[in-house]
């Protein structure tokens, strides 16, 4: 829930800052619809918009202690705040209403910044300690909840976008050449870094500490760590058996637990495993009518919905599908890179957005979904194809082993209508000492991308080296883990936070002021997730095999044995032709594109023709045209302050009604 | 090793050039240059070659010739439509 804001350090009169945090909030006003507070004294200027989901009537921002020396603004969730404020009032604290949030107040009291090792939970907040005249920022491990941040000399400005931050005076949008050489190598900046230069972001398992000096301190709280390799063996079947129902046990109780909110909490119900699971779990711990929802695409390539209709008819739910049209794309595409600040390389997030403005016009405010499942226990199809790239790297002369390679991908037929002899050339990327090795065809055809650059920007990156960069970053312990671990660490550390819960997550949810619970990213269930060995998250090529095996029983046969389809949205392929939007010749003119300076004119102008001559462009050129276009956008809306121009003709030109179907 | 016919070469960079680099800076890729190392095609990408090869030079690609040998430089990519030229009017 709710989005934040707020002020430390920063010299001015308070009716100035009054002011202000009314617009840096205002910014981030459609997290909280609910209802908006400000708290200023002294140094410090907190600010908050409220989504309501607990203690409706009492459970007003920012909110302090007992003697008011403690306050904080809030975005989230402590799902353990029950079991928490037990201990608390046995402690002889006071509460004043039945919120998490003023649990997060009194265990600050109890503990100073290491509170944030207790909470169970989807967070970012800044608490004021007018104590130790400190200001205290913290972010949830697996970074669902966001957080940005600005100095400003001796003092800082905070949000929970960065459109907040961009109202503060000596705050400019101006890109960073090098989160944009990032983003088209990863598809993301590297926090803390951000494509707004000089704004930072903390990163996920954080904590910074700002005393009124000017000291600022971060530093993270947790991480997560993987066995060796030489510990890393497959266990005693009765071991097994035992991780198994801890397995179980588990993902039960982070399911249970985040169900706790005075507001009904609805589920994605994409037909795959994770959410399905995650729906049949509700359904055993909730008796009650529960409403489900999902998008469905046009194209037989990318649409689910007969797997959905199968799971709607087996658990039982009130479903809600919202279909989603090339057009609708990009028609939503400029919303899209307006709520999700940064250029990307995917059309993904759109749909989710689609799906969130669905849930928020069916009256909820709160879905539970079946992400980070894939991440903790390994079901993306990239640990598959590393494991396979490493097995041919292994017997270089065997000619059966590439074999194996078309078996990836059966959902992919620009794959499958590839020679083998490309195949295998494509999938050789890179050599099986690196650490990224696992990721090398992602990242190599994504920097592919970078032909567009313009010479200027090129210039301006002499020297740097984006996957060196990376590199650089991993655990000294990262050598010693098992390939799947380093695989999965470049997944869950630097992808789902950076990625899958922000441009795709939490910015695609909150635009329609939608929070997501992700019973899978309960950290309980990620660090157990860690212990695992890698032989029984992948065995053989079956993905996330004790997971399927510990919570087979929640569904019925047929669905629990169903190959996986990934979440993938159909190209933009509707950028172009007849239905593309305006924007899009606009923003890829050679002089709109020379302006911004980003890109080289006539190269963006031979893509956006390709683009609109062929049937179906290859994977680095999609990614090019996207980037480019939503670099483009970017610029338009944050670097020339568009924003608002673009926010009304968005709204007033007539979106078509949305495909929406209702069944049970 | 017979020399080139420099009408093909042409053909095959500009073509590659438009529509893999985007750009004309003869520097990023030289012609002996592994188009798939440097980046410049992907694996989708090579389709694209190929239906630009049956259209612009009148060749038939078999599935069997799409490899690396064949189309990994705009000197193999050049060499391989003139033998099929020959082949093919013999």
């Amino acid at each position: 829930m709710c989005g934040i804001a707020g002020l430390f350090g920063i010299d001015m009169s308070p009716d100035a800052k009054q002011g202000l945090l009314g617009r840096m909030i205002g910014a981030v006003g459609h997290r909280g619809p609910d209802g908006q507070g400000i708290y200023a004294d002294g140094p410090v200027g907190l600010a908050h918009a409220r989504l309501s989901i607990l203690d409706l009537a009492a459970g007003a921002q920012p909110m302090c202690n007992e003697d008011g020396t403690v306050w904080v603004t809030f975005n989230g969730e402590i799902f353990n705040y029950v079991e928490l404020r037990n201990e608390l009032l046995a402690l002889g604290h006071k509460f004043r209403t039945q919120s998490d949030t003023e649990v997060i107040v009194h265990l600050y009291e109890e503990m100073g910044p290491d509170c944030v090792t207790r909470f169970n939970g989807d967070f970012a907040f800044a608490i004021w300690d007018s104590r130790n005249n400190q200001l205290v920022m913290a972010r949830d491990r697996m970074g669902v909840r966001p957080l940005f941040y600005a100095r400003l000399g001796n003092g800082l400005a905070f949000g929970s976008e960065i459109k907040a931050l961009l109202h503060v005076p000596g705050v400019n949008a101006e890109l960073d050449p090098i989160a944009l050489d990032q983003i088209f190598t990863f598809w993301f900046p590297l926090a803390p870094r951000t494509l707004f230069k000089g704004i930072e972001e903390l990163p996920p398992a954080h904590l910074l500490v700002a005393k009124s000096s000017g000291d600022v301190s971060v530093r993270p709280y947790w991480s997560l760590n993987y066995p060796e390799t030489s510990d890393d063996r497959v266990p005693l079947v009765s071991d097994q058996a035992a991780l198994e129902e801890e397995l179980f046990a588990l993902f039960c109780d982070a399911t249970r637990i985040r169900l706790r909110s005075d507001v009904p909490v609805g589920a994605y119900l994409s037909g795959g495993f994770d959410s399905s699971v995650t729906t049949s779990a509700i359904k055993h711990l909730k008796t009650e009518r529960l409403r489900s929802f999902s998008v469905t695409f046009e194209s037989a390539e990318f649409d689910e919905s007969a797997f959905q209709r199968e799971m709607v008819a087996a658990l039982g739910t009130e479903h809600t599908s919202v279909l989603c049209r090339g057009v609708d794309i990009a028609e939503h595409f400029p919303n899209v890179i307006e709520h999700a600040e940064r250029p990307i390389l995917r059309s993904a997030p759109a749909p989710m957005m689609v799906l969130s403005s669905l849930v928020r016009e069916q009256g909820f405010k709160v879905v539970m979904t079946g992400e980070g499942a894939d991440e903790v226990f390994a079901g993306y199809d990239i640990f598959k194809e590393a494991k396979l790239r490493r097995f041919c790297a292994r017997q270089p002369q065997s000619r059966s082993r590439p074999q194996l390679l078309r078996r990836l991908y059966p959902y992919l037929p620009a794959l499958q209508g590839q020679s083998q002899r490309y195949l295998e050339a494509f999938f050789a990327a890179g050599d099986s000492g690196d650490p990224l090795f696992s990721h090398m065809p992602r990242f190599r055809t994504t920097s592919g991308a970078k032909v567009f650059f313009s010479d200027d920007l090129k210039r301006e990156l002499v020297g740097y080296d984006a996957l060196d960069d990376l590199r650089s970053r991993l655990p000294a312990s990262f050598s010693r883990w098992h390939p799947l671990s380093q695989a999965q660490h470049l997944e869950t550390t630097y992808l789902l936070p950076s990625y899958i819960l922000s441009s795709q997550g939490d910015r695609m949810a909150m635009a329609n002021a939608v929070e997501g619970r992700f019973p899978f990213l309960d950290h309980r269930l990620v660090e157990l997730g860690a212990r695992i060995p890698a032989k029984l998250k992948v065995r053989a090529l079956e993905e996330k095999h004790i997971l399927r095996r510990s919570l087979q029983s929640l569904l019925p046969e047929v669905i629990a044995k169903r190959p996986k389809q990934p979440y993938r949205a159909p190209d933009g392929h509707s950028f172009v032709g007849a239905d593309a939007p305006e924007y899009v010749a606009d923003r890829l003119s050679k002089s709109a594109v020379n302006a911004a300076g980003y890109f080289d004119g006539t190269a963006v102008g031979r893509l956006h023709a390709k683009a609109q001559r062929s049937a179906q462009l290859g994977t680095r050129d999609h990614m090019a045209f996207l980037g480019v276009l939503s670099t483009q956008v970017w610029h338009r809306q944050f670097v020339e302050g568009a924003s608002t121009t673009l926010r009304s003709q968005n709204s007033s030109k007539k979106q078509e009604t949305p495909d929406v179907v209702t069944f049970s | 090793m017979s020399s080139l016919s420099p009408d093909i070469m042409q053909a095959v960079r500009t073509f590659v050039s438009e529509n893999f680099l985007f750009r004309e800076d003869r520097d990023t890729v030289g012609d002996s240059e592994s188009l798939l190392d440097a980046n410049i095609i992907d694996s989708t990408g090579v389709l694209e070659l190929v239906a630009f090869l049956e259209e612009d030079f009148g060749i038939s690609v078999a599935d069997s010739e799409i490899v690396p040998e064949n189309m990994d430089s705009i000197e193999s990519i050049s060499r391989y439509v003139e033998r099929k030229r020959a082949q093919e009017a013999a």
